[in-house]
């Protein structure tokens, strides 16, 4: 929690340096978290209202199916555009730095391990998952403890879920053969 | 008296082998997860979820919450040996906590957690078993206005609670209401939102969502800066605080569970608030020569017991009116719709072996973690030493394999990634995600209730105000509203996160 906020300190300055070069409405935003959690709102609640119009609206005394997400949505922009506003009045904070290699590979370990679970059974799909996700670490390196870690962990799921719990992962998958 | 009767067939339920064996195993996981850093309850819980689908109702309801207590208690120790707390409740915990441990008394800092907890959930399960079975009745009376005003005033009272921007979290929980529309709606069997896909007809498994949200997000989030830490503690001993300090502490307890009892009971409130509140409170009435922040007794077991009090009497809503209070009474609605319990005040008359045998046996699980945790310190100690770069990837692991067990589909896994992604923008953008958890819940019942009381209106939302209890409730949202708006309250608020921080 609090963790977060002290370790972008020491950038706060230079992010500051870094908008204030900037020009057009970059340099007018001047609290950029409202700014971005506006632009989130306002698009997924004006994409979420748009798709509503498709349901039925109905009455107050029969609310169709799209009554409740209309006024949601509708609400959800509403607050979306005060953000908005808010961000070119209210100073804030930095956003500060994005994980960006640990993101990209955090998620894709994840989906890696969605695309190969069936197709090419439990063993590689966890190979895959754990080894680009430990690459998203900056101490991550071979060694043999942690190639010793990763047979057990993957031993251990193979027992505990496929065969001990009866989860239906296939350990070989389809592109092998069965 | 009706109340020892049913207890008593309660602890019939509870003191089974096999559940007993269940709560075991709950306390036992859950505290070897909450160990480690940077897993909370929400986390552990929905991590362990899956592992409950094929056990029976009660059992099932009975590991998850040993877990709940596990976690709690597992996030304590982590807080004071290493000063990591795994969970926002027990920040607090580590001002004095760690202090204590750095001076050569973890051992009697984790005891002095453990028996402050233990107390505070043996009051608090007689409370819940004292004060749920009236609740549950004027909860029979509640039409579908007044559980639509109770949703209102749970979400509202999560906003005031929540940290950073009101507006953000405003935004977030109607985010997650509309989320939690995605599917079929039941009164028309329109798809919506499901963009054409098989896997969202029924909506999105709300463990998907606390999963990456809580666990992918917070990981990335994690690597962020990745802080090398140490555990210099090897061995704990001196466990037993002597008898001056069971002077100090007497008081603290009291105090705590108190207060923690209280405030568990407001929606949106719980553990957190509880162990704040606690502190703040023993600063206040304590002697000027207690030093707080500097390794003072007083300020680990107010706080714990504080904790642990608000965990226990959250179930007080969450069992009587089937509405959560907190992400993790969330998660366990969750789990007993899975269980195809309908969570709500008729639990209790219908189904009482399930309903007394949960309350008792959170009573067994707290004494299972007083008994078990010290002895086992050692094994706690050598989890917390794991290295995070080599235990985040097998949380990923389990997150990903829990998700796909949820429906046996990798479409879930995206859904996972997706949310990991969005958890982790919200964090960085300084939106919490926890009422978006709950909206997400609550989202379709409250829109099947809000439908139900417009239609025996005819329409006219002023059903919402003309019933008595429907209007008081909506009252209080506006006052809690209302008084969060005012500056001055406003720059309390902050103060208070702040000083948490």
């Amino acid at each position: 929690m609090g963790s977060g906020d002290s370790g972008n300190r020491p950038e706060a300055g230079m992010m500051s340096n870094v908008v204030a070069k900037r020009t057009g409405i970059a340099a007018l935003i001047r609290g950029p978290k409202d700014f971005w959690t506006g632009v989130i709102y306002l698009l997924f609640g004006g994409i979420a209202f748009w798709i509503a119009q498709d349901y039925g609206f109905g009455t107050a005394s029969r609310m169709g199916p799209g009554y409740f997400p209309s006024v949601l949505s509708a609400l959800l922009v509403l607050i979306g555009l005060i953000s908005l506003v808010r961000s070119f009045i209210v100073p804030g904070e930095p956003l500060g730095k994005f994980a960006l290699k640990a993101g990209v590979l955090i998620i894709l370990s994840t989906v890696l391990f969605g695309f190969l679970i069936n197709r090419a059974g439990l063993v590689i799909a966890l190979l895959a998952l754990v080894l680009v996700s430990a690459a998203a670490s900056e101490k991550f390196r071979f060694e043999w403890k942690a190639v010793l870690g990763l047979i057990v962990l993957i031993a251990f799921c193979a027992l505990v879920f496929v065969i001990g719990l009866g989860v239906p992962m296939p350990l070989i998958g389809t592109w092998f053969g069965e | 008296m009706d109340i020892i009767s049913n207890l008593w067939l309660g602890l019939q339920t509870a003191a089974s082998a096999t559940n007993l064996l269940y709560c075991l195993i709950g306390v036992f996981l859950g505290t070897a997860i909450g160990v480690l850093p940077g897993l909370g309850p929400v986390a552990t819980i929905a991590m362990l979820l899956p592992v409950t689908f094929g056990l029976p109702p009660i059992s099932a309801l009975i590991m998850l919450a040993g877990i709940y207590y596990g976690a709690q208690y597992g996030g304590s120790t982590t807080a004071i040996l290493v000063n990591l707390p795994g969970e926002s409740s027990s920040v607090v915990t580590a001002l004095d906590g760690y202090q204590m441990a750095r001076q050569g008394q973890a051992g009697k800092a984790l005891a002095t957690a453990a028996i402050a907890s233990f107390f505070a959930g043996t009051v608090c399960t007689l409370l819940i078993a004292l004060f749920s079975p009236p609740l549950a009745e004027v909860a029979l009376s509640f039409g579908p206005a007044e559980y639509f005003s109770l949703m209102v005033l749970g979400l509202v009272a999560s906003i005031v609670l929540a940290h950073g921007s009101l507006l953000h979290a405003l935004g977030m929980i109607i985010f997650g209401l509309l989320l939690g529309l995605i599917g079929t709606d039941v009164n028309s069997g329109v798809a919506r939102f499901s963009f054409n896909l098989p896997e969202l007809a029924d909506g999105i498994n709300f463990v998907v969502v606390a999963m990456g949200v809580f666990g992918l997000g917070e990981i990335i989030g994690n690597l962020e800066h990745e802080a090398s830490r140490s555990v210099t503690l090897k061995k704990v001993t001196g466990l037993m605080p002597s008898k001056e300090d069971w002077k100090r502490i007497v008081g603290p307890i009291l105090r705590g569970t108190g207060l923690g009892a209280v405030l568990g009971i407001l929606p949106g409130g719980g553990a957190m608030l509880a162990s704040f509140s606690a502190y703040a409170l023993e600063k206040k009435v304590a002697k000027p020569t207690v030093p707080f922040g500097k390794g003072a007794i007083e300020g680990v077991a107010a706080p714990e017991a504080a904790n642990n009090a608000g965990a226990q009497t959250s179930f007080i809503p969450m069992l009587t009116l089937g509405i959560p209070s907190n992400p993790v009474m969330a998660l366990m609605i969750g789990a007993m719709i899975i269980q195809g319990i309908q969570p709500g005040p008729s639990v209790m008359t219908e189904q009482p072996a399930l309903f007394w045998g949960l309350i008792v046996s959170m009573w067994i699980g707290n004494l299972m973690l007083l008994v078990l945790n010290l002895p086992l310190i050692g094994l706690w100690v050598k989890m917390i030493s794991i290295p995070y770069h080599l235990l985040y990837p097998a949380i990923i692991v389990f997150c990903a394999i829990g998700v796909f067990s949820l429906s046996n589909t990798e479409m879930d896994v995206y859904f996972m990634t997706a949310f990991g992604l969005l958890g982790y923008i919200f964090r960085k953008i300084d939106a919490e995600p926890a009422p978006m958890l709950l909206g997400f819940i609550l989202g379709p019942m409250m829109e099947e209730f809000l439908r139900r009381a417009l239609l025996l209106s005819k329409g006219s939302p002023l059903v919402l105000v003309t019933r008595p209890i429907s209007a008081t409730m909506l009252a209080l949202s506006m006052l809690a509203l209302i008084a969060v708006l005012t500056p001055a309250l406003q720059k309390k608020r902050e103060e208070a996160f702040h000083e948490q921080e």
